[in-house]
């Protein structure tokens, strides 16, 4: 058990280290371009505007859900971990739907005689990124209120504490622990968004790192130039995920987010701000979701018959990258629960410190002298999927694989149960629970991206996002918005046969 | 039989040695101060403490080497001796066959034994919806199964009331004898050291002293139990 362990540890640092080292060697060095220049401004501007929004607007969201109490609060928390299983390429079909140039919102605006918004360019990036990441902020947030102890409200109210002196005393010093970890967070996730980049952004002001490293081996096959942008990337990302990684103690995924709180939320205005704040929130991120589908199932009569092999592609891959994320976490899981070496959970966290492209440039450098990276662009990308979704499923299992050992592990050792049969007759049916869940979101995850697929595909690899992505580009925004629909359903439909079969764990 | 040579096990401050031996068949109460260190005396011989120096015989064989499950014995914690999410049957199946994969004689040995410690028809039956006695007993179910020659316990039956922690004690009399196996049993109640041990080790003062007749010592208890005993 711990050499194998040791082994995965050994292969998932490998799987980072390798691929970062290719795109070292091969940059020679960091120089920047003008143009470089520009695409790091970018990147870091719009990551740190799409933050504090995301931030800002997640306040008083988390305070209205951790202090109400009305019908459809669960239906709205549970709507807030939608995004995860989101694919983010359905997320901007839908607010193009709404805010594109043709779509509801200008629609309005030019019967009323405005001018129309683009949504295309900085405004745009940003506005994708809060309707991804507000709802990660909020559960974040509403995570820190509802840690204060109730009996802190009780001894408040008790003392005639008002709604400010509340602020003041309780949630202010609770706030100023959660929103580092919170705005760190967003802001390393948006350093390496790279398919809402791809769509809505482009040309020399609106084009991230990401993107750029997407263009110059796609366009201009100029691998160096590819592997200094990487390189970058992977410093300024790597740092910030890191930093993230240390500052937000708690993520905001995962059940028990609903403990109740026995308060009853100050009256008058505050109330009416409370309900407008749920509203403009649910709104914000129902709307798309509807206008996908109100487009959508139309749309599903005009995909063409590319859609369909793409989906048993995508589905495939999802499938590989589950089995090979879920034994790895498993394992190094298990090993950090009986007391393993701390390695082992740094080489767990470390792949949230790169990014698909940068992972992808490098296999792209190490793969290209050999073979075509094409043919081998559906593994390529089931490693790197495998990769990105590790850090989440281990930490998920994590804490249940620590109560499974301080509660069995003796019994276990002393009962001889090693190896298949202890797999067999005690982990799975102990860790199911987390197991099914953590599954459900890798292959859901995997089921969404567009990251490093878009580097290696030809015609004959392309999966369902990138497929949703050239319909887009080819203007056939129906079959677009159709197929859409069918990638959030099978990812959804992926999600919930996991998570299902977790569920069903017995007592 | 098993000697502890020379044993001393360390843990930051705390300190524990022992070096005695325990007769074939002898019944052996471990008595003291919480913290004393009795359960790690048990973890110890079960291979769950490596110890700083000193060796675990059995019949002169170093069990340094082997793991746990290995071992020449059986052990019952405190709490947690069932899978709660095993059937009563497939817990004690697990002391046959690890995988689980019995035998049509093996099968029959776990219904002999269920119906030996009166859980007769509850093999199916998840450990949630056995009471504490009952589980109890199951977890010696199991000891019977196995056969192992040493027999540990660490407060199994603490929680329970006297009435059925004596009715346990009697049962683990029965198992004790069919099995022939020598019996470590922490305590913490003199009264369990009386009935079902004739011998007793005292654990005090990073010392686990040799067994003496258990009623000889509370007859004459030395100055460390007199303390614990508050006499």
């Amino acid at each position: 058990m711990a050499s194998s362990a040791g082994a995965v540890g050994a292969a998932a640092l490998l799987l980072v280290a390798v691929p970062i080292g290719a795109v070292a060697l091969r940059a020679g060095g960091l120089s920047l371009s003008p143009a470089d220049g520009a695409a790091l401004r970018f990147t870091l501007l719009q990551a740190a505007l799409s933050a504090s929004v995301s931030v800002a607007l997640a306040v008083p969201v988390a305070r209205a859900l951790a202090r109400r109490r009305f019908a459809g609060r669960r239906a709205l928390i549970t709507l807030m971990g939608a995004p995860f299983l989101l694919p983010v390429i359905v997320a901007v079909m839908g607010l193009l739907a709404l805010f594109g140039r043709s779509g509801v919102v200008n629609a309005v605006l030019t019967a009323l005689g405005l001018p129309a918004l683009s949504i295309y360019g900085l405004q745009g990036v940003v506005l994708a990124h809060v309707f991804l990441n507000l709802p990660l902020a909020t559960r974040m947030i509403l995570q820190g209120w509802q840690a204060i102890p109730a009996e802190r409200f009780r001894l408040g109210a008790a003392l005639g504490f008002s709604p400010r002196e509340v602020a003041r005393h309780l949630e202010l010093p609770m706030l100023r622990e959660v929103l580092p970890g919170a705005l760190a967070t967003v802001f390393a996730l948006c350093l390496t968004s790279f398919a809402v980049a791809l769509i809505l952004g482009g040309g020399p002001w609106a084009t991230t790192l990401e993107l750029a490293i997407y263009q110059a081996v796609r366009f201009d096959f100029d691998l160096g130039h590819a592997a200094g942008l990487a390189l970058v990337q992977a410093l300024v990302g790597g740092s910030a995920a890191l930093a993230a990684w240390a500052a937000a103690r708690a993520a905001g995924f995962g059940a028990g987010l609903d403990r109740t709180l026995p308060m009853a939320g100050p009256g008058g205005w505050h109330r009416g701000a409370d309900a407008a704040a749920l509203t403009v929130a649910a709104v914000f991120l129902l709307a798309p979701m509807a206008a996908v589908l109100l487009r959508g199932l139309p749309g599903l009569a005009e995909m063409p018959g590319a859609v369909w092999p793409a989906l048993v592609r995508s589905v495939a891959v999802a499938l590989a990258s589950v089995v090979v994320t879920m034994a790895a976490a498993l394992v190094l899981a298990q090993a950090v629960a009986r007391g393993g070496p701390r390695w082992l959970d740094l080489a767990a966290a470390l792949p949230l410190a790169t990014s698909g492209l940068v992972l992808g440039t490098g296999l792209f450098l190490l793969v290209q002298p050999f073979a075509p990276p094409m043919r081998l662009a559906l593994p390529v990308t089931v490693a790197v999927n495998a990769a990105l979704s590790l850090p989440f499923a281990y930490r998920l299992i994590l804490p249940d694989a620590r109560a499974l050992e301080a509660d069995y592990g003796r019994l276990a050792a002393s009962l001889s149960l090693t190896g298949a049969a202890r797999l067999r007759l005690v982990t799975l049916p102990r860790l199911r629970r987390p197991l099914g869940f953590a599954a459900g979101l890798a292959a859901a995850l995997s089921m969404g991206d567009l990251g490093v697929i878009a580097l290696f595909a030809g015609e004959a690899e392309a999966t369902l996002p990138l497929v949703i992505q050239r319909l887009q580009g080819a203007y056939r925004t129906e079959a677009a918005a159709g197929a859409s629909v069918l990638l959030v359903a099978a990812a959804l439909a992926l999600f919930a046969a996991f998570d299902r079969w977790g569920r069903h764990a017995e007592a | 039989m098993l000697r502890l040579d020379g044993l001393d096990l360390r843990q930051d401050d705390f300190r524990l040695t022992a070096d005695w031996q325990a007769e074939p068949g002898a019944r052996i109460a471990l008595i003291g101060p919480s913290g004393a260190g009795k359960s790690t005396l048990l973890s110890a011989i079960a291979g769950f403490f490596p110890p700083v120096s000193g060796r675990v015989l059995w019949n002169g064989a170093d069990l340094a080497p082997l793991p746990p499950g290995e071992r020449p014995l059986t052990i019952l914690f405190q709490d947690q001796n069932l899978f709660p999410h095993l059937t009563v049957a497939q817990n004690l199946g697990l002391g046959l066959r690890p995988d689980l994969r019995l035998s049509g004689d093996q099968r029959a040995a776990v219904d002999a034994v269920l119906l030996r410690v009166g859980l007769v028809g509850m093999g199916d039956r998840k450990p949630a919806q056995l009471s504490g006695g009952q589980a109890g007993r199951a977890a010696l179910a199991r000891a019977l199964l196995r056969a192992r020659p040493l027999l540990l316990l660490d407060e199994p039956f603490a929680a329970l009331g006297p009435a059925l922690k004596a009715e346990m004690l009697d049962l683990l009399d029965e198992v004790a004898t069919d099995t022939g196996a020598t019996v470590l049993m922490v305590t913490h109640d003199p009264q369990d050291a009386r009935r079902f041990a004739d011998r007793t080790v005292l654990v005090a003062d990073g010392v686990a002293y040799p067994p003496t007749p258990t009623a000889a010592l509370f007859a004459a208890p030395p100055p460390a139990l007199q303390a614990y005993l508050g006499v």
